[in-house]
């Protein structure tokens, strides 16, 4: 309770000093360069002047909070990527050579190609069906929120609540975890899910798809009700049946907004960290790059290989990137 | 709208969609019953039966020779196999090789030619002609059908003993400074990319953007470095509260300016110019003007920044650290998955603790969430 009064007063010290860094620097700046009350030329002067200083008071808070915490880091990683595990001698390309040759990392980069293979394409195709058939269906409302519900639950949540799905016991005995309780019931044998090889990638995948299938929905919905009426219409007078219309009308003026649901889904998995450490820790060949990189760093306390994989990670980013900024450029040149 | 709505496929449409609700709510239902299930009989039966009562197969001793009382020239020991919990028994035996030999309520020969007798209720009597002896009593096997037990001592156990409560608190602090931070940072900086002329404002909109999606990792090693370099010379641990509060307030900046700025570059230019032809500061429209009408778009923010920041793992273990006092209610999940593993009726509750809060918002403000998500994807051509 002390350490929760703690930080409420924390908190509201930080918002006031806040509020007051924009308060007093728009007031000081008014102070120096004054308009208001003075002649013609020097007001226009001072009020020239203020305005090409006022943006930079306002943003300047956010661009060193962005420069300290995002930019810094992204060549603080390139150094550290460069240097032994304490980051004192400088040992070159070692770590990417180390790296390459890791067994354990190969295993993280094939793990990550099937994750980035199969959840943002199941998890885009279940979202688009469910969209697409809750639209059309008095009760949708509420059958979305249900199936949108899961992305407000913690990765480590999500974790606990299919591990208990996967929970195996001792054949003979009552399965209690509703997976190996399904397949007792049609007459299978009861595996332990999350330690079979290659296999348990897709039910550690499984979970992501239950998170992010939700975020789809949403987003493709909505882009879906944006479809004009009128191509529809046209379709439907000139004879088009409901798959027709769904997959030669809707579907290629939504591609846009597909395939931003796609790259979003792309991005969490390649950070996906949680999920892995908390259903295997990699064990059981499941290992991927971001738990790797977390267990470099933080058990085996070598910041060297630890930045590597950090960098593997952004390479693969990258693209991504590119792709946003041209994307948001065009949109935002609209304004 | 395409297909008729009497047309025998919107059954099929119908049917689907509430298989796939049933689908995805299962796991969370499954969840939050298991966490009211009383432990024994969640460890011995699956969640789906808690309605129906379980049966359990155990064994009971009874007392020693040194309980027998004389009665009616019999001697006799006598008791409640069930030992005041409820149930039915259904049969019972003395001997592990069938221990389901008798039905409930006959009477059986023991070998010592005493007399047993197990009622429904789990009472049972043991007679015989002559005195009993040996310390060692009659063991008693029994079938017992339990009734459903619903319980919220998993509960109380968890955060009791096993530390929730401090990290439930932990979590709290940790996201409720990291929510409003970002916020008051981010609405000035998107007020002057939405409506201050500035040379380099296209250059800077693009950075935020391409920063958006920076992975997480690519910082934590050099601000960990860093954090340990500034508490180093200002004598404090590099670990703690205000440093997470920051990097929570870095990392959430990107998205926050972005979809601030959108949404304040969509408002009517008519009412900030005509504030400004009245003379009004930009101090003055951002405070008086922008910040109210940006509401829903604050809103918005605080609901994703919340959730990021009460769910996240990464950035309070690595930043606040992984000991106990420090633990927050994710990362005193994992602890638990790895040190309770099997223990269900701990794990079922603890997860049930830390997700209660985030679901609580989502219903509540589902409305913001799904309209700061559309505004938040950047859109494509």
């Amino acid at each position: 309770m002390q350490q929760l009064f703690a930080a409420i007063v924390t908190m509201a010290l930080g918002v006031l000093a806040c509020a007051a860094y924009f308060y007093l620097s728009n007031l000081l700046l008014d102070r120096i360069f004054p308009s208001k009350n003075r002649s013609g030329p020097e007001a226009s002067r001072n009020l020239r002047i203020a305005g090409a200083i006022r943006p930079w008071l306002f943003l300047g808070p956010a661009l060193i909070a962005l420069g300290l915490f995002l930019v810094y880091p992204v060549f603080g990683t390139l150094w550290y990527s460069l240097h032994d595990r304490n980051g004192t001698t400088f040992v070159g390309l070692e770590n990417f050579r180390w790296l390459f040759q890791d067994g354990e990392f190969r295993q993280s980069i094939f793990n990550n190609f099937l994750w980035l293979l199969v959840v943002p394409a199941l998890s885009t195709f279940f979202g688009l069906i469910i969209a697409a058939m809750t639209d059309r269906i008095a009760w949708g409302g509420f059958a979305k929120t249900l199936i949108f519900m899961p992305m407000a639950i913690s990765f480590v949540g999500a974790s606990v609540i299919w591990k208990f799905i996967y929970d195996y016991r001792g054949e003979g005995s009552e399965q209690i975890g509703l997976l190996n309780a399904l397949v007792v019931y049609f007459g299978g044998e009861p595996q332990a899910w999350i330690s079979l090889p290659f296999w348990n990638n897709f039910f550690l995948m499984a979970i992501l798809i239950w998170i992010q299938t939700g975020f789809a929905m949403v987003i493709l919905s909505a882009a879906l009700r944006g479809i004009p009426e009128e191509t529809v219409e046209a379709a439907v007078i000139d004879g088009a049946n409901g798959f027709q219309i769904f997959f030669k009308i809707m579907i290629p003026q939504i591609w846009g907004t597909i395939a931003v649901v796609w790259t979003t889904i792309t991005i969490l998995v390649l950070k996906v960290f949680d999920i892995v450490l908390a259903m295997t820790n990699g064990q059981w060949q499941s290992q991927v790059l971001a738990n790797l990189m977390f267990s470099w760093m933080f058990r085996g306390s070598d910041n060297g290989r630890g930045a590597a994989i950090a960098l593997v990670i952004m390479v693969l980013v990258i693209p991504i990137i590119y792709w946003n900024i041209r994307n948001a450029r065009r949109e935002m040149g609209g304004r | 709208m395409i297909a008729s709505t009497r047309s025998p496929l919107m059954w099929l449409v119908h049917l689907t969609v509430a298989a796939l609700v049933i689908l995805w709510t299962i796991p969370t239902a499954g969840l939050l019953i298991s966490s009211l299930r009383d432990k024994d009989q969640l460890a011995s039966s699956g969640w789906w039966t808690a309605l129906s009562s379980s049966t359990q197969s155990t064994v009971f001793r009874a007392p020693g020779a040194e309980a027998q009382v004389e009665k009616d020239g019999r001697f006799v020991i006598s008791g409640n196999i069930l030992q005041g919990q409820g149930g039915k028994i259904s049969a019972f035996g003395f001997n592990s090789r069938d221990p389901g030999a008798f039905e409930a309520g006959t009477s059986t020969t023991l070998p010592g030619n005493e007399t047993l007798t197990v009622a429904e209720d789990g009472a049972f009597e043991i007679s015989s002609p002559t005195a009993m002896e040996g310390n060692r009593g009659q063991r008693i096997f029994y079938t017992v059908a339990v009734p459903p037990r619903f319980t919220l001592d998993n509960y109380r156990e968890v955060l009791r003993a096993e530390g929730l409560a401090a990290s439930f608190i932990n979590s709290l602090t940790v996201a409720i400074p990291a929510t409003i931070i970002p916020i008051l940072i981010a609405a000035f900086a998107a007020y002057a990319l939405a409506w201050m002329p500035f040379p380099g404002r296209a250059l800077l909109a693009a950075v935020i953007v391409g920063l958006l999606v920076v992975p997480l990792q690519m910082s934590l090693i050099p601000l960990l470095k860093m954090y340990n370099t500034v508490g180093g010379l200002l004598g404090v641990p590099g670990k703690g509260y205000v440093g997470v509060w920051l990097a929570h307030t870095g990392f959430g900046l990107p998205l926050a300016i972005y979809l601030l700025r959108n949404y304040m570059a969509g408002l009517p230019r008519e009412i900030i110019e005509s504030a400004r032809v009245d003379g009004a500061s930009d101090f003055e429209i951002f405070v008086k003007i922008i910040l109210p009408l940006s509401f829903p778009a604050l809103a918005s923010f605080a609901i994703f920044q919340f959730l990021w920041t009460w769910n996240d793992l990464l950035v309070a273990m690595v930043f606040l650290g992984t000991g106990n006092d420090e633990l927050v209610l994710t990362g005193r999940l994992v602890n638990l998955l790895g040190s309770r593993g099997g223990n269900w009726e701990i794990l079922t509750a603890s997860a049930f603790i830390t997700i209660i809060v985030p679901l609580f918002v989502f219903f509540a403000l589902q409305r913001f969430l799904v309209r700061g998500l559309l505004a938040g994807s950047v859109k494509g051509g």
